[in-house]
């Protein structure tokens, strides 16, 4: 049985760690065919030959295919879809947006988020922020599944699948890419770091947001951050974690400032160690915390950081 | 300029959800339910396009159990028209599933004819994220997912989307669908008078089988589970206890 899995693709360079997470994912259902899109993809494609398990690769460019526009690159899966019977892809927001287009025009479910792969058609996946855990088995003849980075480790490389090319559809023209602002950064990506810093509304401040950024550069972690804290301007958006956010779930998660509502769990409560800094002893984030630290995080971030 | 907004009743976002033992479900009887936060910020836009004299008309509707009235009476009284109800499902426990809601709000939309499909990016029962996309996917027009920001210039919408690596501003043409994100902006509360008005406002019951479409579930709910829980940890006493800790974890 043959799988398409859609490679993450960012302005041309292969995000190297979601595919490979969505490769070991995808083994368990067949024989991998890798898909790299975009306005220019051959790098990304080359690059993902050499990942484990993949047998081979598709290449699409097209100038229709840049900035993964849903329109033009679910009609180039589309086109492609009759010789597979899993369509997949690491969640991701590129993901998100295209897969349930692309389920859609196929006439079958999408199955959003996969955690876990019980057999062909069965998927666990979690609903309710995390709350509950569901299986579900599809009855549609093509499954189309994105599946939840964090639960999956990369598949690793030393591959050498072949490389082939195939040209994008027709372009319905129906959007076009303005601009993006994407944040420059020398720290290690949210998603796929070994240790995240996170600082909640309890930072304060755009400025003492510094404060987390100087714990996290000393301990070579990405830093997260509370939807009250992006709200407040604290924080840029990619930085969320949560339900509605990037989940992570790296070796050391730090909690600073961080009340531990339940959407904000759902982003990091599979993370292996958790800390959490909070003045509050009644705070909820201490519930799932390995090691709590009751303390003002004024005094106690700058300490840890000093200690470290 | 016309405004289709679908809206889902799901349990409130506060509620602390409860697992049935027979791995059926989540409880549902009895708890507090709630218009969808995203779909709350999606009526709110369409208000305030309406406000800038840029909508003419709102019209909101919703598809799932009888109850679901109740979300459309919020959303009325938030400002918005006129309302549909598509009951689709008798037992409050059956939720319809994206293709089968994006199947029928499809054909909601051959009806009404709206410019711009406002919705909210993921219900936070299901988390799905899928519908708008499902639904821009069967109408063959553009979409403009996980919006914290839109402008409508002439025949077009610009969208900023929030994406993993920031922002993304996309130009779609119009009709469109644009799901949206938190950040959009901050719902407003209905007022006791607007509530009072909103009961009067146009609400048409219709049903699943009247858009001639078939909401069997493409998949099976085979078990619904707790998520295994971490194990209790401690509360330190000191950041050098801390660091202490980490290290014997090898965390640090
Ligand atoms: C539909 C929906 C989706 C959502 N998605 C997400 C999501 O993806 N991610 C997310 O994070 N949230 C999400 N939320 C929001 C969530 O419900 C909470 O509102 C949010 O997580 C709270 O952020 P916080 O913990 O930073 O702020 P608060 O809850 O205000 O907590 C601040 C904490 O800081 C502590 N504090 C204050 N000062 C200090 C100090 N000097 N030293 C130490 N501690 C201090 C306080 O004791 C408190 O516990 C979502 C909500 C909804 C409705």
């Amino acid at each position: 049985m043959a799988v398409l899995l859609l490679a993450e693709v960012n302005n041309g360079e292969l995000a190297m760690d979601a595919t490979a997470k969505a490769v070991t994912a995808a083994k368990a259902l067949g024989d991998v065919t890798v898909l790299a899109a975009g306005a220019s993809a051959a790098a990304a494609g080359e690059a993902a030959a050499k990942i484990d398990g993949v047998s081979k690769v598709l290449v699409a460019e097209d100038p229709s295919l840049g900035h993964r526009l849903a329109e033009s690159t679910a009609a180039l899966i589309v086109s492609l879809a009759d010789d597979y019977e899993h369509i997949v892809a690491p969640a991701t927001t590129d993901a998100k947006n295209v897969m349930p287009r692309v389920a859609a025009l196929l006439d079958v479910m999408v199955i959003s988020d996969a955690s876990g792969v019980v057999d062909a058609n069965t998927f666990e996946r979690p609903i309710y922020a995390g709350n509950a855990v569901q299986t579900v088995k599809s009855s549609d003849a093509k499954k189309v599944v994105t599946f939840r980075t964090s639960t999956f480790d990369a598949a690793g490389e030393g591959g050498s699948a072949s490389v082939e090319t195939v040209s994008a559809a027709d372009n319905p023209g129906l959007s076009e890419w303005v601009e993006d602002k994407v944040a420059e950064s020398d720290r290690p990506e949210l998603t796929s770091a070994g240790v995240v810093v996170s600082g909640g509304r309890g930072v304060g401040s755009e400025e003492d947001f510094a404060l987390i950024e100087k714990l996290a550069d000393k301990l070579g972690a990405a830093v997260g951050a509370s939807r009250a804290a992006v709200d407040s301007g604290y924080a840029p958006n990619d930085w969320q974690v949560g339900q509605t956010g990037k989940v992570v779930a790296p070796d050391l998660y730090i909690a600073v400032g961080i009340s531990g509502a339940i959407q904000h769990l759902a982003g990091m409560k599979d993370s292996k160690i958790i800390v959490a800094i909070n003045k509050d002893e009644e705070a909820p984030i201490f519930q799932v915390a390995d090691f709590g630290l009751v303390a003002d995080l004024f005094e106690a971030v700058p300490a840890l950081t000093e200690k470290l | 300029m016309k405004v289709l907004v679908p809206v889902k009743r799901v349990i409130d976002y506060n509620v602390k959800v409860r697992v049935k033992a027979d791995g059926s479900g989540v409880d549902l009887a009895n708890v507090k339910m709630s218009m969808n936060p995203f779909d709350e910020i999606a009526v709110e836009e369409a208000i305030r396009l309406k406000e800038a004299g840029k909508a003419d008309e709102i019209v909101v509707v919703s598809i799932g159990v009888k109850q679901s009235q109740e979300t459309l009476r919020t959303a009325l009284a938030m400002g918005a028209d006129r309302a549909i109800l598509v009951v689709a499902a008798e037992d409050v426990h059956t939720d319809i599933e994206p293709l089968a809601v994006a199947k029928i709000l499809a054909k909601v939309v051959e009806e009404e004819k709206p410019d711009i499909v406002l919705a909210g990016k993921q219900a936070i029962d299901n988390d799905m994220n899928a519908t708008g996309q499902m639904l821009a996917a069967l109408l063959g027009w553009s979409q403009g997912t996980f919006a914290s920001e839109l402008n409508i210039e002439g025949d077009n919408a610009v969208v900023t989307r929030e994406v993993d690596g920031g922002l993304q501003t996309i130009k779609v043409s119009m009709p469109t669908i644009v799901t949206v994100d938190l950040r959009l902006n901050e719902p407003r509360y209905a007022s006791l008078p607007n509530i009072m008005k909103a009961k009067k406002k146009p609400l048409d019951e219709k049903t699943a089988a009247d858009y001639g479409v078939d909401t069997a579930p493409r998949l099976e709910i085979v078990k619904t589970e707790e998520p295994a829980a971490r194990a209790a940890g401690i509360i330190v006493g000191s950041v050098d206890e801390l660091v202490e800790k980490l290290k014997e974890a090898g965390a640090v």
